[in-house]
């Protein structure tokens, strides 16, 4: 095959690695600017060899932090999971050949780099990277330089990039949607569908509509910037000492629209996660996922009533107070599925015959994790608490354990997990579990103090403690995360040393090492180009029949017939 | 590996049929009625209908905006007087619609000739429709009102502007049909689609036209 | 029957220790209130920080109790050879856990309805101090209204701060006249005071920890909020909303004083007011 035709494969196998490679791009970058964000915190006065003029200026530090997020939640985690994992595998899982629409699928991925790209040429033009937080609030994202250096250019191809990404997301979802409802195997109704396939269906649903809106949004606000209009915009602004021909705009409408977009997104970073979770637990418990059912409706609820809590984003920005009361509402009752799912992993756990290989230490991970971050959004879901949290660290900490570690570890687990069916090879064990040690260590180390910081009022996105004196007490907290954050970091070379290392060094890998259940891990490692070289399956009974008693074997692959399962300890299995 | 629980052929769907033994039933999507291989018929119409609620989605938002922005009281909102030329411009792509439903009569009942003439029909409607888009920005502007002028105009140009450009991909899809260049996708399965979309661009229309004649009457 | 060893006693307990040592170290911290805020100087910051206990004890309860189920967990089914339990769920249990987490966290937002409703549905005081604050890049400006009790008219063309009049305050409103404009925010111990917020760039913030308030500062609007400081001493005010490169820097002081020592606040800042006109 031609060079071209392979770069622009409309193999989803070869898309899905080629998300997956963009976004170890990205987490790189993104964990260097946060090294150099935490370094920053601790000493902002330090040389720094690269910066202009020698000590990082202020905005500096907030293009660090603008760029950090947009990285990491446009182009890491709702990229990893969901266009990564679920590229590759939702089809297979299934027992299709392919998704329902190739081409479009092949063009998310190149649209979805361009847009990569383009936030990247950020970094290099006059004004440097943009200033206003992955959130882009308007006024400030809305009026130019006048506002503040990186506010030109800088944020115009930051939304620019947001844009394209929006369009690659909306494309990439309707094949998810699509496939998941009419290429499944016969026998593969909605409830003998792996849990991780429900997550990608939820979240592509989740992806559709919610992008859509901040499509609409920042196309309203590039017209601010670029068209002179006042969508965002009020009368009487004077910026900088000048005074702004606009009238009319609301700011508060942009957190709307925004919002209604970011909650949403929030989901879409980790319900493959959960998705993965109940998989790999399942596997390495020997046991089925406790309460498939409830697990399944659970996502469904967690996807349909994240449309509903924006406004919790908003409890100080000036919305009516009585709204709050109603998003607070919504947002407590949000926790109840969550709720669900924790409980049932648990129960999942219970009673089961634990395997402590790599990816289920961090399954297990994200389980502590989960329970971490979700129970810290209890206070936030309040008004009355939220008034004093409200962009301080603690705000900081309960996203960062929500997603950027249960999130994350979900991508590692998924990563562990299939690795051997994607690439054909082993990961080296020992390796996968002492990154998964110094990991788990290491960002509770970081992420935990963020929460003490933000109730004494540590303030987010500040440069440094310099302008309020009760700051001061605050920076041994500061010193220890940063020291645990290089640590952590560090600990992540592990995890690509192997990654890369095991591509050609790793172990053979079998069809099925995990003697695992589901539809992928009866076709070779990796996969031909159909999936299943020809011999598609059928399916006949659930996902997750671990230790089905009176079995041969503990666990019965989806696509055996009835009459096969009793035969089946007279079958050559490739197992473990 | 045991393959008496598998099957040649791509019998691929929702799932329900065939629940034991070998080559069981195709379902009714067999070898002629799918697309690309393995792509049942029926996934291109799920396809456009997700893509619709996308699309949907986006002009909700839009529309929520507007209203948003319409409770606002502001020094300079003024009721946009909307171009008389939209009533005509609504008018054919009403026809529009009608010509497509006309060529689709002719395909089911195999009259080549009377589908391409009714589906080219369509396609120039479209563009006259676009047209007239077209001069009623002229208009305007040479009223004095602009992109920038005041909040109604924003999102009268907005709205025209974006619901402009998704016609415009309908054009090229009516295009494409017209000159087989789908190959991979059967024209039954295209011709289908391309109309679902042109229908909902239509059905789109009359509602933000609807929209602009309530705010400026109320 | 023998069980067999699988080398799953190693990480099981270790995973089991990090649990346990991570339920320790945090409920540690927040037992010995190692990194507390300021105490409340209001009596409905206090509300909050009931709420804020309530609130901490069930999460806090919840939080130990799936940790270190969690931990028992993975140490006691590890695998030893045994052969794990066939279960689908327990319907009667998930029913249980539903009511039980709904019950508590909507009991929870129930319970803390009266602090949120205290402060932002009922409007302040009809004889409360009103004092406009007024937002921009980096700095804070308090504007009393004098002793006619009126707030001059605003222009926004007008502002013009190294002229010194930075609210852009229309010299031909007589209301205006005797308006004090200062960078602090003197308000009287025990009175409600109102406050207006109001932002002439971007949005900004006002917020002081012992008022366990803030609000953000949103151009084109203008918001109130009100507080009965109860606690006389000096409180820092800073900005929480992004704000551009100075957002670090933008910082002011909430001091509360004796009702004299507002009086004579008042006094010297309208003399020095007609001095400068």
């Amino acid at each position: 095959m031609s060079v071209l035709r392979r770069v622009f494969s409309r193999d989803h196998k070869v898309i899905g690695l080629q998300y997956l490679f963009l976004s170890l791009v990205a987490v790189t970058i993104g964990i260097v600017l946060s090294l150099l964000m935490r370094f920053h915190l601790v000493w902002p006065m330090a040389h720094l060899p690269f910066v202009a003029g020698g000590i990082m200026a202020p905005e500096q530090y907030l293009a660090l932090v603008t760029m950090h997020g947009t990285l990491m939640v446009f182009f890491v985690l709702t990229t990893a999971p969901q266009s990564a994992f679920g590229n590759y595998f939702l089809p297979i899982q299934i027992g299709a050949p392919d998704m329902a629409f190739p081409t479009l699928n092949m063009l998310s991925f190149w649209l979805t780099l361009a847009a990569f790209l383009c936030a990247l040429a950020a970094f290099v033009v006059p004004g440097g990277a943009p200033i206003s937080g992955w959130t882009a609030y308007p006024p400030l994202s809305g009026l130019g330089e006048v506002t503040g250096p990186g506010e030109g250019i800088g944020q115009t191809l930051w939304l620019v990039s947001v844009l394209i990404f929006c369009f690659a997301s909306l494309l990439g979802s309707i094949n998810f949607i699509t496939t998941t409802i009419d290429m499944r195997a016969p026998g593969m109704t909605l409830m003998r569908m792996p849990l991780t396939v429900w997550a990608w269906f939820v979240t592509a649903i989740l992806s559709l509509l919610a992008l859509a809106v901040l499509l609409a949004g920042g196309i309203l606000l590039l017209l601010d910037r670029s068209a002179g209009t006042s969508f965002f915009l009020p009368a009487g602004l004077v910026a900088n000492g000048e005074l702004q021909a606009r009238a009319g705009g609301s700011p508060l409408l942009w957190q709307h629209l925004f919002w209604f977009f970011g909650h949403p997104e929030v989901y879409i970073a980790i319900l493959p996660g959960m998705g993965v979770v109940s998989h790999v637990l399942a596997n390495f418990s020997r046991k089925p996922v406790f309460g498939y059912r409830a697990m399944a409706l659970a996502l469904c609820a967690i996807g349909f009533m994240g449309f509903l809590v924006w406004g919790h984003h908003m409890f100080v920005s000036g919305m009516n107070p009585y709204s709050s009361l109603a998003f607070s509402a919504l947002t407590l009752s949000i926790g109840v599925p969550s709720a669900i799912k924790t409980f049932n992993w648990l129960g999942t756990l219970w009673g089961g015959k634990i395997q402590f290989h790599t990816p289920m230490l961090f399954a297990i991970g994200f389980v502590s994790f989960f329970v971490s971050g979700g129970l810290s959004g209890i206070f936030l879901a309040q008004p009355a608490l939220d008034t004093v949290l409200h962009a301080t660290y603690y705000v900081v900490g309960h996203f960062h354990l929500v997603m950027g570690v249960a999130s994350i570890f979900g991508i590692f687990c998924a990563t562990y997990y299939w690795y051997p069916k994607m690439f054909g090879r082993q990961m080296d064990e020992t390796l996968g579990k002492l990154h998964f040690w110094l990991t788990f260590v290491g960002v509770y180390c970081i992420f935990m103090p963020m929460h003490f910081v933000g109730i004494a009022g540590g303030i987010r996105r500040y440069a440094d403690s310099s302008g309020a004196a009760y700051l001061a007490g605050l920076q041994p907290l500061h010193s220890f995360m940063t020291f645990a954050a290089f640590i952590t970091s560090a600990a992540q070379l592990i995890f690509f040393y192997n990654f890369f290392r095991s591509l050609k060094k790793g172990a053979r890998a079998a069809e099925n090492p995990w003697s695992a259940t589901t539809l992928e891990w009866i076709t070779s490692s990796p996969p031909p180009h159909d999936n299943f070289g020809g011999h598609f399956p059928s399916v006949h009974r659930g996902p997750y029949e671990y230790s089905v008693p009176g079995a041969a074997q503990d666990f019965l692959p989806q696509h055996l017939a009835p009459q096969e399962a009793g035969r089946v300890s007279e079958e050559p299995q490739s197992g473990k | 590996m045991a393959n008496s629980a598998f099957t040649e052929s791509l019998p691929l769907g929702d799932g329900r049929s065939g629940n034991g033994g070998a080559s069981s039933g195709n379902g009714g999507w067999g070898r002629e009625s799918s697309g690309a291989a393995g792509v049942p018929q029926r996934a291109y119409t799920t396809g456009m209908m997700i893509a619709l609620g996308g699309i949907m989605m986006f002009f909700l938002a839009l529309v929520s905006a507007w209203v948003v922005r319409g409770g606002l009281a502001s020094s300079n909102s003024q009721p946009l007087n909307v171009p008389r030329i939209l009533w005509l411009n609504t008018a054919i792509l009403l026809g529009s619609s009608f010509a497509l439903l006309r060529s689709r009569r002719c395909l089911r009942a195999q009259q080549e000739d009377g589908f391409r003439h009714w589906w080219s029909v369509t396609a120039i409607l479209g563009v006259m429709f676009l047209c007239g888009q077209v001069i009623a920005w002229r208009q305007l502007a040479a009223a004095g009102v602009f992109l920038a002028t005041n909040p109604s105009s924003s999102f009268f140009y907005v709205f025209t502007a974006a619901h402009g450009l998704h016609l415009l991909g309908g054009i090229a899809a009516l295009l494409a049909v017209a000159f087989r260049t789908t190959r991979r996708v059967p024209r039954t399965a295209a011709v289908g689609v391309v109309a679902i979309y042109w229908h909902a661009m239509d059905a789109l229309w009359l509602f933000l036209f609807l929209f602009f004649m309530i705010v400026k009457w109320t | 029957m023998a069980r067999r060893e699988r080398g799953s006693t190693a990480p099981a307990l270790l995973l089991a220790i990090l649990l346990t040592l991570l339920v320790v170290a945090t409920v540690y911290v927040f037992v010995a209130r190692l990194f507390p805020a300021p105490p409340p100087i209001t009596s409905a910051a206090l509300l909050v920080d009931r709420q804020n206990d309530v609130t901490l004890y069930v999460t806090g309860a919840i939080f130990v109790l799936a940790q270190l189920g969690l931990a028992f967990a993975v140490f006691r089914f590890r695998d030893r050879g045994q052969r794990a339990r066939f279960s689908h769920g327990n319907a009667l249990l998930e029913a249980l856990w539903i009511s039980l987490t709904l019950i508590l966290f909507l009991g929870l937002g129930f319970l803390g309805r009266k602090a949120w409703a205290d402060v932002r549905f009922t409007p302040a005081d009809p004889g409360a101090v009103q004092i406009e604050v007024t937002t921009n890049q980096f700095v804070y400006n308090f504007r009393y209204p004098g002793p006619d009790g009126k707030f001059g008219r605003l222009d926004a063309s007008l502002v013009n701060a190294p002229a010194g009049n930075p609210l852009g305050i229309d010299p031909n409103d007589p209301a205006g006249r005797d308006d004090i404009v200062v960078p602090t925010l003197t308000v009287p111990v025990d009175r409600p005071v109102e406050l207006l917020l109001r932002s002439q760039d971007v949005i900004h913030n006002f917020f002081v920890r012992e008022l366990r308030l803030q609000q953000d500062s949103v151009p084109g609007m203008v918001i109130p909020v009100h507080f009965t400081a109860n606690r006389i001493g000096h409180y820092e005010i800073v900005c929480t909303q992004l704000c551009g490169l100075g957002h670090n820097k933008m910082h002011s002081m909430l001091n509360v004083v004796s009702e004299s020592d507002y009086e004579s606040f008042l006094r010297i800042q309208a003399a020095a007011q007609g001095l400068v006109q």
